[in-house]
């Protein structure tokens, strides 16, 4: 934080990451824009595993499997079976936009706008120096078992009560008290 | 590393993600939408660890977290979204229009949607009127002929019905 390097000659991180964050971005304009349902949820395991590249790229290791794990995994694989149980249409639909897509642009690009002056402007001086072994699995356990403990536990109460609620909603012969 | 690159990333993501919630109809697509949103959160959260140096490694932790809650959050959102396939046969949102105020019908602008709307719902007048005739019909049953397995053969057969020109021609994908 003491002396900004030039951006000029970009490091081989740099421009790794902007490949990737270049990936991630069109991939989910791609998820945003596509025609078919299916077509969306698997440009969104590109974004994602475009992501965890990202996090790797940031020594942030643990967190990029747990992305690799949880988001290309487990929820994409969710979505692929909501997709498929609401029997969406398969092949090009025309219908998948509102009418209100006009405003949904005018909306995402003024904060896409606002969000890139006010970040560029906010941290044109910030350099972060990678230095690898920061987000190991190790660092990351023993931060979370020393400090974070009890954010742990109630999160692990919260995923039990989503997980009772799910089956819950979904199963139609649990009935309300009359 | 710069710190602009990541968080300029981040915000085009969030905004991507703002544009899919707002101009999608498929509920699945907009939930879709939320996750990258949730994942531009990550990314800043990754980066601002990384660059103050954490020594709790808070930034990291809470990505964690985050994704634990994502996690529970598609679960949750995909059995809403089943239970509302299961009672509607649509989860198209511009249908779902139950909870909308009770305007007067001829100024209704979706001359389109609005015969679905009143066809498959009760009429639009008490709001909330989906949520306890869904519990009631099937548990209660004074009016008795509707079990919840014939609610979903039958829906299954119509939407069977209704989709299976559309599937053929495109199984290719």
């Amino acid at each position: 934080m003491t002396e900004v390097p030039s951006y000029l000659p970009p490091t081989g991180q740099e421009i790794i990451f902007l490949l990737l964050g270049v990936v991630a971005v069109g991939s989910a304009l791609l998820v945003v824009t596509t025609k078919q349902v299916v077509h969306a949820a698997l440009w969104l395991v590109v974004c994602f595993g475009a992501l965890a590249g990202c996090y790797l790229i940031l020594t942030a290791e643990f967190v990029a499997w747990v992305q690799v794990l949880i988001y290309v995994g487990a929820i994409v694989v969710l979505l692929l079976f909501g997709i498929m149980l609401t029997r969406a249409p398969i092949g090009r639909t025309a219908d998948l936009d509102s009418r209100n897509r006009p405003a949904a642009a005018i909306v995402a690009i003024a904060t896409a706008a606002v969000l890139v002056t006010v970040v560029i402007d906010g941290f044109r001086a910030a350099y972060a120096p990678l230095e690898a072994g920061g987000g190991s699995a190790k660092e990351l356990g023993s931060s979370i078992f020393r400090n974070w403990v009890l954010p742990f536990e109630v999160l692990s109460i919260l995923l039990l009560a989503a997980l009772i609620g799910a089956i819950v909603l979904s199963r139609t012969d649990i009935r309300g008290r009359d | 590393m710069h710190v602009v690159y990541p968080t300029v990333v981040s915000a085009l993501l969030f905004s991507i993600g703002v544009y899919g919630v707002l101009a999608r109809r498929n509920t699945i697509l907009v939930l879709m939408s939320v996750e990258l949103m949730l994942n531009a959160v990550n990314l800043n959260l990754v980066v601002f660890d990384v660059w103050l140096r954490d020594r709790l490694h808070g930034g990291q932790v809470l990505t964690l977290f985050v994704i634990v809650i994502a996690a529970a959050e598609v679960g949750l959102g995909l059995a809403i979204i089943l239970a509302l396939y299961r009672n509607r046969q649509t989860i198209d949102l511009d249908r779902l229009r139950t909870l909308t105020e009770p305007t007067d019908s001829g100024t209704d602008p979706e001359g389109g949607s609005a015969p679905d709307a009143s066809s498959n719902a009760p009429t639009p007048g008490p709001g909330p009127d989906a949520g306890p005739a869904r519990g009631a019909a099937p548990a209660g049953s004074p009016s008795g002929t509707v079990s919840p397995g014939n609610l979903l053969n039958s829906a299954a057969d119509r939407a069977q019905t209704n989709s299976e020109p559309i599937i053929r021609p495109g199984d290719t994908s």
